[in-house]
């Protein structure tokens, strides 16, 4: 089993790659699609911004290949946010691998913005990414802007709003949170999306 | 709004992790690694590691254990200390840092904290500030890793924290200098006051002894997150016990 993940140029790789290392699993570093060829999953990482990371993946011809790609792809935060159709950060057209679009987060009542720290994780609908996840685990998140819920969510959270947390559109698989750095919570997730078997996507 | 976070803080000096009382006299404290395992093994929600002597002494922390930290645990992790440029943070961020932090260097230079944030986004972009009372007012204090160096300035604290989150800060650390290191508790008047013009997390750091003093800051100062060093490095207050503590009393917490 080897893992690609996208190099976006503006992410912070290091904590994925440690997390995969934990985890047992031969990961590489994909520039371009054909870097990934000989790989079984995919990981869009991400951290920054979406006008800046989707010209980044345009410029490397990850933008076709990722929308007729089949093998499971899994977003991480910025990189989830990139599987909907638009984001209102900065008002840019993104992958449409999912329908929806990614708003901005309303900053609470008395509260703060972003969105930093440690929310509990409500299970909506059942997907073999959340397989051995109790319900109300806590995972990390760190981001401004979020997909409003919908028919994809799995998991969904609140912060201003509710929101999606988990998302499964067939092959397509995301994370707002950082699994890699959401202790065993994070852990779980990261083997499922390693251990998913063709029966498992093709049965959801 | 998320669980309120419990977050040791590793001074480090000299690659080793060190405490001073009131910012003075750094003794010994342990090695980075094992620290930085067992707080994330006992449940910890984040680490902050402030090279403390790296600004006086005009150098940057070193990557390479930064690294080191971000193979071994499994939650996030903040670097500060000395970075003065975002070729600094990006080396940091690159070796696996989750956030890092500004003080002396975006005092010196306010334009580097919209830079970074511009960079790399606000949610990396943490601005530490080491506040104390002069003359009737809390005053920014610039260069608190050596008492040689440390050294007040006309600015006031409330305007530093609204003008740092105005850049672009998405966190803000308050180092209350004066309750630093004698655990007799948060600045509660202080960091209330910070709160109410803070709009991005707000971090207690500096008095913590007992759990009590915890439940405190959490309800009277509404902190997103509380920061200790030496009663967790001495064993004072273990953290599974602060939690169950906490819980108990209601407050929000990953247990």
């Amino acid at each position: 089993m080897a893992v690609a993940l996208i190099d976006t140029g503006c992410s912070n790789l290091f904590s994925v790659q440690a997390a995969l290392d934990r985890l047992g699993a031969t990961h590489t570093l994909s520039r371009s699609p054909a870097e990934a060829e000989r790989a079984d999953r995919l990981i869009l990482p991400g951290v920054g911004a979406a006008g800046p990371a989707m010209a980044r993946l345009r410029a490397s011809g990850w933008v076709e290949a990722l929308q007729t790609e089949k093998r499971p792809l899994l977003g991480i935060c910025l990189g989830m946010q990139l599987l909907f159709d638009r984001s209102e950060e900065g008002g840019v057209d993104t992958l449409g691998l999912i329908p929806g679009a990614v708003r901005r987060l309303p900053r609470p009542d008395g509260g703060v913005w972003p969105h930093m720290g440690w929310s509990r994780l409500h299970l909506e609908s059942e997907s073999p990414l959340t397989a051995n996840l109790g319900e109300g685990a806590y995972a990390y998140f760190v981001h401004g802007y979020a997909a409003d819920p919908g028919a994809a969510t799995i998991a969904s959270t609140e912060h201003g709003r509710t929101f999606s947390a988990i998302v499964q559109h067939e092959n397509v698989f995301g994370c707002q949170f950082h699994p890699e750095r959401s202790a065993e919570a994070g852990s779980t997730i990261l083997r499922n999306f390693i251990e998913l078997s063709d029966a498992a996507l093709s049965g959801n | 709004m998320p669980a309120r976070r419990i977050i040791p803080c590793l001074d480090v000096k000299g690659g080793r992790v060190v405490k001073g009382v009131r910012f003075r006299n750094h003794e010994d404290v342990g090695d980075i690694a094992e620290l930085s395992a067992r707080y994330s093994s006992e449940g910890a929600d984040e680490l902050v590691f402030y090279d403390i002597a790296a600004s006086p002494e005009a150098r940057a922390v070193e990557p390479e254990w930064v690294s080191q930290v971000a193979r071994l645990i499994d939650i996030p992790f903040c670097v500060a200390g000395g970075i003065r440029s975002v070729d600094d943070a990006r080396a940091r961020l690159f070796a696996g840092a989750d956030k890092i932090s500004v003080n002396s260097p975006a005092l010196a230079d306010p334009g580097l904290i919209d830079a970074l944030a511009y960079e790399f986004g606000s949610q990396c972009v943490v601005v530490g500030v080491d506040s104390r009372p002069v003359e009737g007012d809390w005053r920014v204090h610039q260069y608190t890793g050596d008492p040689d160096k440390t050294a007040a300035l006309p600015r006031r604290t409330l305007d530093w924290v609204r003008e740092a989150v105005d850049r672009g800060a998405g966190e803000i650390v308050l180092n209350c200098m004066d309750s630093d290191g004698v655990r007799e508790g948060y600045d509660i008047d202080q960091l209330s006051a910070v709160r109410e013009v803070c709009t991005v997390p707000l971090i207690a750091s500096g008095g913590a002894g007992a759990v009590q003093h915890f439940a405190d800051v959490f309800r009277a100062a509404h902190v997103d997150g509380a920061l200790a060093a030496s009663v967790f490095h001495r064993g004072v207050i273990a953290i599974p016990e602060l939690k169950t503590y906490l819980l108990e009393a209601g407050i929000e917490v990953r247990p």
